[in-house]
């Protein structure tokens, strides 16, 4: 060891990301238990609230009505499943991506944020890899929910195609994105184990719920309407179904995307703007 | 960057929540080289001081240049020319101790093929090859602190930062650690600058060390200087006779100051092991007979106790790093 040694460093940027995002991705997928419980619980949303909930049911045996023609007319498919379960795609990302709040307090008490800090690692570096490692994850949670689906029985519109999956992949990595630096942005400042868990209660419910996920935004009424019709999750969840489950076109498609990607992109931006000003103190 | 001090600290400052001062306008240098320890109780502003230096929060007033580079202004400079080895245990338990040092050296942006070299040899010097395929979760806290030694010493720093680098070790631990830091100066010509709420810790290992108190820093100097300063080593000698002998004593080498205290004189003196045989030599001569002679020599327990007014104290200290200290024992035990 010497210490007039000429070894070049890298001075790009962005040096760092990938080994930090990769530390992430490797306390996931090096434990068995956290990444079979993570495929078991969307296994769990779609076969218990997806099978249960039917109700195409409901509207069938009534004389002078056909219960195909009022799914198709209410919720755009043939069967209350087809239509729940691609909302369960977008939401396994909620559930995903909110426990990066959990991983950036930890990083703080443990004292491992401090020793990033540093280093010549940029804040926004810290960030991304955050956000990138919880975008990965959520990834292959909802490619895995995508999968129970179609073994559970998902009637595909006349929409589907090879480019649905690809279609899928990108729209559940825009909302991830987006998702992630949002719940990582709220919990830059603080070092309390609560806030995350409490963040997460707080927040889950009304996207879920304010959204397209159990019922049409049209059969809402308007004030929760007005609620549901900027939610983020409701775009995702229209460009899932089109891709999937509906058969009228692809019509507000392009628009989905525009709005989950500027989605993506303003609220990373803020994250990595609060960071410079939040992760040192 | 180069200048005659390593780290140059003018009127730094930190202010928290616009209430709290806990770093209130400090001085210091630390030449190149040198071991620099500041000692101070728990919450006296030692953990902000470092954190400020190694730019991990920013100071509310004042400015700080680590080998030229602004703490504040450059910034990624600093950070690219230190090594920071913190009070916590930061490496990552679910990795190995290889693939926490490789992460380290990736944050440096130290390209692999060097960083796989200079990980391998750090194993060796901090003893932990033959561990470094397992995950951090199985080691002792001996090893936590090792380990955290190598991943800072991974961009070959020329200034490096140890906060409390003993806090929480057995003596074993300790000894070993301070064997690092001796090494690190000697054979690599680095410059440390440590914090440590041991005095002991502070006197064996520090070249120059500064007094810490409620945010300000009280005195600065060598541990032998900061003694030195209390008037020296103090001798008691009693003769046979009850004669003053206080003139003769005052003309020996090194005596600064003798008082005759209930049948005995007490001397001060700057070098208490040469001083004493002069005495004896000197009383001899002039025919009284030494009965009694004892040497003390003052421990920076009283230099301590002589600027802070008091011993040292067990503040409050803020919430987190209450928690991060603990969680270090428990870790260190488990």
């Amino acid at each position: 060891m010497s210490n007039n040694d000429e070894t070049q460093v890298s001075k790009s940027r962005m040096h760092g990301l990938w080994a930090l995002t990769n530390r992430e991705l490797k306390k996931w997928y090096q434990q068995p238990f956290v990444l079979a419980m993570g495929i078991i619980q969307p296994i769990l949303w779609l076969a218990l609230l997806g099978k249960a909930m039917n109700i195409g049911n409901i509207v069938t045996g009534i004389p002078g009505i056909n219960p195909t023609q009022v799914m198709m007319h209410t919720f755009g498919t043939k069967d209350y499943f087809s239509f729940m379960s691609m909302s369960m795609v977008a939401f396994t990302v909620v559930f995903t991506t909110a426990f990066v709040g959990m991983s950036v307090v930890w990083d703080k008490r443990l004292g491992f944020m401090n020793k990033v800090l540093s280093t010549p690692v940029s804040r926004s570096a810290i960030i991304l890899s955050k956000v990138l490692a919880a975008s990965v994850r959520a990834l292959f949670q909802s490619a895995i929910v995508a999968l129970v689906a179609f073994a559970l029985g998902l009637s595909t519109g006349t929409n589907f195609g090879w480019y649905s999956i690809l279609g899928i992949f990108a729209i559940v990595f825009l909302i991830s994105v987006g998702l992630a630096s949002f719940f990582t942005a709220l919990t830059l400042r603080t070092t309390r184990m609560e806030m995350p868990q409490a963040i997460f209660q707080l927040v889950t419910l009304p996207l879920m719920f304010a959204s397209s996920a159990y019922f049409p935004i049209a059969q809402m009424p308007n004030w929760l309407q007005a609620i549901a019709s900027v939610n983020p999750i409701s775009y995702t969840i229209d460009a899932v179904r089109r891709l999937m489950v509906f058969s009228d076109g692809f019509g507000p498609l392009p628009l989905d995307f525009a709005y989950v990607g500027i989605f993506a992109i303003v609220v990373t931006t803020i994250c990595i703007v609060l960071s410079w000003r939040y992760l040192n103190k | 960057m180069s200048e005659n001090e390593a780290i140059k600290v003018e009127g730094l400052t930190k202010i928290y929540n616009k209430t709290l001062t806990a770093v209130d306008h400090i001085n210091f240098s630390v030449k190149h080289g040198e071991i620099f320890g500041f000692l101070g109780p728990n919450g006296a502003g030692k953990t902000t001081t470092i954190k400020m230096l190694i730019t991990v929060i920013r100071p509310t007033e004042g400015k700080a240049t680590i080998l030229g580079g602004d703490i504040a202004k450059q910034s990624m400079e600093v950070r690219a020319a230190i090594g920071v080895v913190p009070q916590e245990y930061t490496a990552d338990e679910d990795l190995t101790g290889l693939e926490n040092i490789l992460l380290c050296a990736d944050l440096y942006g130290i390209p692999r093929g060097v960083s796989k070299k200079r990980a391998s040899d750090l194993l060796n010097l901090v003893e932990l090859t033959a561990f470094k395929d397992k995950r951090v979760q199985t080691y002792s806290g001996g090893m936590r602190r090792r380990l955290e030694l190598a991943c800072g010493l991974i961009n070959r720093p020329k200034v490096l930062f140890l906060d409390e680098p003993t806090l929480g070790l057995d003596v074993q631990t300790r000894a070993a650690t301070w064997n690092y830091v001796r090494m690190l100066k000697k054979e690599f010509g680095m410059t440390l600058f440590l914090t440590t709420h041991y005095l002991e810790e502070a006197d064996a290992l520090c070249d120059r060390i500064a007094i810490i108190d409620h945010g300000k820093i009280v005195v600065v100097g060598s541990p032998t200087e900061l003694k030195d300063s209390l008037g020296g080593d103090i001798l008691t000698v009693s003769i046979q006779k009850d004669e003053d002998i206080t003139e003769l004593i005052s003309k020996i080498e090194h005596v600064k100051e003798v008082k005759k205290e209930n049948g005995s004189y007490m001397i001060k003196s700057s070098n208490g092991e040469l001083t004493a045989p002069l005495i004896i030599e000197a009383l001899r001569k002039s025919g009284h007979v030494v009965t009694k002679l004892s040497l003390t020599k003052p421990t920076l327990n009283e230099v301590y106790l002589q600027y802070t007014g008091k011993s040292m104290r067990d503040a409050e200290e803020s919430r987190e790093s209450v928690m991060a200290q603990r969680m270090a024992m428990r870790r260190s035990r488990a």
